[in-house]
């Protein structure tokens, strides 16, 4: 009780001065957004836990850099994104899958849910499918890059504190990773449709 | 089939559909255990480990040095001296036989 009401800042220095135990509230306070983040870059389980127990190790050896200038979830955040970007670049052979594994509502379904504006449930679900999958197949900046901007809806600014990338390289890894993903969707509808 | 408005449209869709943010059983308990095992490593520790480390790479240099100059055949030219000791006394102390050859 009493170490919960201790403040961050009286945590990491205690944790600095060797009492490790002080490390345990940061570990239960920030799990849920270091596993949230971890499971947009991982689809497995086992995966998402390996990210998740080597960002906190490293937080751990680390934390003697943290300068306290800036909050400690901005910190933990950036420590957890380049993680994240270490394992996609680490599995990126790994990633092999056809497209033609996307269970599909019926053959028409992609057509429908590009003309309608509020698809099925199913066509939906299909949809998330695809997408899970073209992520997949996009090289690990470009995955990143899509992720932070386009499905967090990052501003470049903040993606280039995260990833520590200049903010005309953002810019310029984000061209490439949509002319990447549009790529990716031409070649899924004429695997589909021819 | 419009790519742009595809791409748009399952964007919208991965935006709606956030991954879980549930964390494992005792995890932070993990974590700890595996803090608790790795010895917290001060600077002292890391200067002693690196030094150790440019010794052994400073000895192994050495080591090959002395088996270069003892394995490689000496050149029997007038040039170089049979002995690398002599060699560097007569380097060294040129000077001084010129200078009391000259005082004679």
């Amino acid at each position: 009780m009493e170490r919960t009401q201790r403040t961050e800042a009286e945590l990491i220095a205690s944790v600095l001065k060797g009492d490790t135990a002080s490390f345990e509230p940061l570990i239960e306070k920030y799990s849920p957004r270091v596993f949230g983040t971890a499971r947009r870059y991982a689809r497995r389980e086992t995966e998402v836990d390996d990210i998740a127990q080597e960002v906190w190790l490293k937080a751990f050896q680390k934390l003697g850099s943290f300068r306290g200038d800036a909050p400690f979830e901005h910190w933990l955040m950036r420590l957890t994104l380049r993680t994240c970007y270490d394992f996609l670049r680490a599995h990126q052979r790994n990633r092999e899958s056809a497209f033609s594994e996307i269970s599909e509502p019926d053959s028409d379904w992609l057509e429908r849910f590009v003309s309608e504006t509020d698809p099925s449930r199913d066509d939906a679900e299909a949809a998330r499918q695809l997408i899970e999958q073209l992520m997949e197949k996009l090289s690990p900046a470009a995955r990143l890059v899509i992720t932070l901007l386009e499905i967090e809806d990052r501003p470049v600014k903040e993606i280039s504190k995260l990833t520590g990338w200049s903010v005309s390289l953002v810019k310029v890894r984000a061209f490439r990773a949509r002319a990447e993903m549009r790529k990716l969707l031409a070649k899924f509808a004429k695997e589909k449709y021819l | 089939m419009n790519l742009a408005q595809l791409e748009q449209k399952l964007f919208a869709i991965a935006r709606r559909h956030s991954p879980g943010a549930q964390v494992p059983y005792a995890f932070e308990k993990r974590i700890m255990a595996l803090i608790k095992n790795c010895s917290v490593v001060d600077k002292a520790t890391w200067w002693a480990r690196a030094l150790w480390r440019s010794a052994a790479a400073c000895v192994a240099l050495a080591l090959l040095l002395s088996a270069v100059s003892f394995f490689i055949p000496e050149k029997n030219t007038p040039a170089f001296s049979n002995d690398l000791s002599q060699a560097f006394e007569k380097t060294l102390l040129v000077a001084v036989d010129q200078d009391t050859e000259f005082s004679r």
